[in-house]
C-alpha cells in the first residue's frame, strides 16, 4: 500500500469505528454536535495564561474516550499528521514573552512559555474531541440531524458529498503515484514539473468519480433529504446530557476547579 | 416495457450525437445483451433510460414516459448495476448500501433490511451483510453491488460490463445468477461469449446507431457483421465452428 491508499483505508477505518455501539454512540448526532462545538468554543475562549484551569478541560475527552470504547491512542495515531501542525502554532512565543510569570523552586517560566502550553492544549483538546464526535457518528446520520433542524438542503448535501469525494480523491491519489513510480523508478515523491499534470488529471478523475457516485446515489432515490425514521435508538436522554455537559463546561471556563481545590485545604 | 422512439443524446451542444436517433422496444421479461465495441454508446444509453443525462426523442419505461414528474418511479423500477462497483457502494457497510435505495423510496427500515436479507439469499451472498465494502474482493463488490439493485426489487436490471474485472469462477457464477434473475434486463458489455450464455436477443449498436437487433445466435454468429462493427466472435463459437 502507498501513501494515500492507507490514508484512504484510514478514513474507511474510522467509518467503521463510527458504526460501533456504546454510550456515546447512543447519544443523538445533534446533541453531539452542540457539545462538541460548545466544548471547542469553552476550550478557546479560556484566557493565554489560564493553563492551570484549563487542564481540567481534558477530563471530557478523556471520559468520553473511556466510554466510547475508543482507545485514546487510536485519536493520536489518526490525528498524527495534524497534531503536530497544532503543536507548532504557538511555539514562538517564548521567544516573544520572556517575563517570568511563575516559579517551580528556583526555576522561572515566562509567560510565553505558559502561553505556549496553553494554544497547544487548546489545540490538542479541541481535536480529540472532534475526533471524538467523528469516530462515533456516522456522517449520513450526522447529516440526517442537521437537516432535522432545517439546516439547508444543499449545504447538508455538500457536506456528505465532500466526505464522499476525500475519500475518492485519496482512492486515486493511490492509483496515480503507483502508476506515476511504476515509470519512475528511484524518484522520491513526485517531480515538480509534473505536478501540474498530476493535479489536473487527480481533479478530472476524481470529479468524474465522485460523479458517478452522486449518479449511483441518486437511482437509489437520494434526493438530499433524510426525512426517514431514524435507525437507531438513539438515547432519549441526548439533550439532557449534552445540557448538563454544555453547563459543565461553561462551569469550568468560570470558576478555576483547580484553585478552588487548592482553597479547600 | 422499454421504448426508444428517436432517441438522441449528445453531451456538448453542436457535437455529433453519441447515440443517434434510436428507435426499438423491449418487451416483459426480454433478457437483451447490448454490445458494440468501446464508445459505441453503450453506458450512454443506459444512463439515457435512468435519466442520468438528457435526451431528446421519447423514452418510456414501464408504460410512463421519462420526464422530470416520472423521473422518481421510473428509477425505483429500474435497478442499474454500474461498471465500477466501487462508485456503486459508497457507504461503510453492505447492508447500509442495501437499504439505503428501499428507505429513500418510503419502506421502513426493518422492511428494507428484511428485502436485503431476501436479496443476499437470492445470489447466495448472506454472509455479505455485516461485511464492510472497502474489504470485499472484486467478486464480492459485484456481488454486493448486485444486490443492492436486487433489494429495490425493480422491474427491469441494468448492468452495465457485468462481466469487467471478474475472474473465470466469479464470472461463471455471475452468469448462473442473472440467467436465474426473472426481471426483463439489458447486458451491456463487449464480452460476446458473456452474452451468449445470458440473452436471448441483441442489439449491436456502432457509432451511436443500432446496427443489428436480433436473435442471439444470429448475430453473434455473424462474422463479417461484427468484424465490421469491431467485435470478434465469441471464443465458444469459433471453437465450435
Ligand atoms: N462524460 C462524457 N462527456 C463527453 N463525452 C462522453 C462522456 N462519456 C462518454 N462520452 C463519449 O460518448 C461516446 C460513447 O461512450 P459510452 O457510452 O461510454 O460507450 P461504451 O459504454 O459503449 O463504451 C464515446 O465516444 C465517449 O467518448
Ligand atoms: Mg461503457
Amino acid at each position: 500500500m502507498n501513501k494515500a491508499q492507507k490514508a484512504g483505508a484510514e478514513i474507511k477505518a474510522v467509518e467503521a469505528l463510527a458504526q460501533g455501539n456504546s454510550p456515546v454512540h447512543r447519544l443523538s448526532p445533534l446533541s453531539k454536535l452542540a457539545m462538541t462545538l460548545a466544548y471547542i468554543i469553552v476550550t478557546v475562549s479560556f484566557n493565554k495564561y489560564d493553563f492551570s484551569a484549563l487542564i481540567v478541560m481534558l477530563l471530557f475527552p478523556v471520559i468520553g474516550y473511556q466510554l466510547s470504547l475508543i482507545p485514546l491512542r487510536t485519536c493520536f495515531y489518526k490525528l498524527r499528521i495534524v497534531l503536530p501542525l497544532v503543536c507548532a502554532v504557538g511555539i514562538f512565543n517564548p521567544f516573544f514573552d520572556k517575563e517570568i510569570m511563575l516559579r517551580i523552586g528556583s526555576l522561572g517560566i515566562s509567560g510565553g512559555v505558559i502561553s505556549m502550553l496553553t494554544l497547544m492544549m487548546k489545540g490538542v483538546f479541541s481535536l480529540m474531541m472532534s475526533f471524538l464526535l467523528v469516530a462515533t457518528t456516522p456522517v449520513d446520520e450526522l447529516c440526517r440531524g442537521l437537516r432535522k433542524i432545517h439546516f439547508p438542503k444543499t449545504l447538508v448535501s455538500l457536506l456528505l458529498l465532500t466526505f464522499r469525494y476525500v475519500s475518492v480523491m485519496l482512492d486515486e491519489v493511490a492509483v496515480m503515484t503507483d502508476a506515476y513510480h511504476l515509470r519512475a523508478p528511484g524518484q522520491k515523491g513526485i517531480r515538480f514539473s509534473a505536478w501540474g499534470t498530476f493535479l489536473g488529471q487527480l481533479v478530472l478523475r476524481s470529479s468524474d468519480r465522485a460523479n458517478e457516485i452522486y449518479s449511483a446515489m441518486l437511482l437509489r432515490g437520494f434526493t438530499g433529504d433524510f426525512d426517514y425514521s431514524p435507525p437507531k435508538k438513539y438515547s432519549r436522554l441526548s439533550p439532557l446530557i449534552a445540557l448538563i455537559l454544555i453547563s459543565l463546561f461553561i462551569a469550568a471556563r468560570l470558576f478555576n476547579v483547580i484553585s478552588l481545590f487548592g482553597r479547600l485545604k | 416495457m422499454i421504448r426508444f422512439e428517436n432517441v438522441c443524446v449528445s453531451y456538448e451542444k453542436g457535437d455529433a450525437p453519441v447515440l443517434d436517433s434510436l428507435s426499438f422496444e423491449i418487451k416483459a421479461g426480454e433478457s437483451v445483451g447490448l454490445i458494440g465495441s468501446n464508445g459505441a454508446g453503450k453506458s450512454t444509453l443506459l444512463k439515457a433510460m435512468t435519466g442520468l443525462i438528457s435526451h431528446e426523442g421519447r423514452i418510456t419505461v414501464c408504460g410512463l414516459t421519462l420526464d422530470k414528474q416520472n423521473l422518481a418511479e421510473i428509477r425505483r423500477k429500474t435497478g442499474y448495476v454500474m461498471q465500477n462497483s466501487d462508485n456503486q457502494m459508497f457507504m461503510p457497510r453492505v447492508i447500509d448500501d442495501m437499504i439505503f435505495g428501499p428507505v429513500n423510496y418510503g419502506m421502513s427500515r426493518e422492511d428494507a433490511v428484511e428485502a436485503a436479507g431476501e436479496a443476499l439469499a437470492t445470489l447466495g451472498a448472506e454472509n455479505l451483510a455485516d461485511k464492510y465494502n472497502h474489504k470485499l474482493s472484486g467478486g464480492e463488490k459485484r456481488l454486493a453491488a448486485i444486490a443492492t439493485v436486487l433489494a429495490m426489487k425493480p422491474q427491469i436490471m441494468l448492468f452495465d460490463e457485468p462481466s469487467s474485472a471478474l475472474d473465470p469462477k466469479n464470472r461463471r457464477n455471475l452468469i448462473g445468477i442473472i440467467k436465474s434473475l426473472p426481471e426483463t434486463k439489458i447486458i451491456a458489455t463487449h464480452d460476446l461469449d458473456f452474452v451468449l450464455d445470458t440473452c436471448d436477443r441483441v442489439i449491436l449498436l456502432s457509432g451511436g446507431i443500432i446496427a443489428a437487433d436480433g436473435k442471439t445466435d444470429e448475430i453473434l454468429k455473424d462474422k463479417a457483421l461484427l468484424e465490421s462493427n469491431n467485435l470478434e466472435l465469441p471464443l465458444s463459437l469459433t471453437q465450435r465452428g
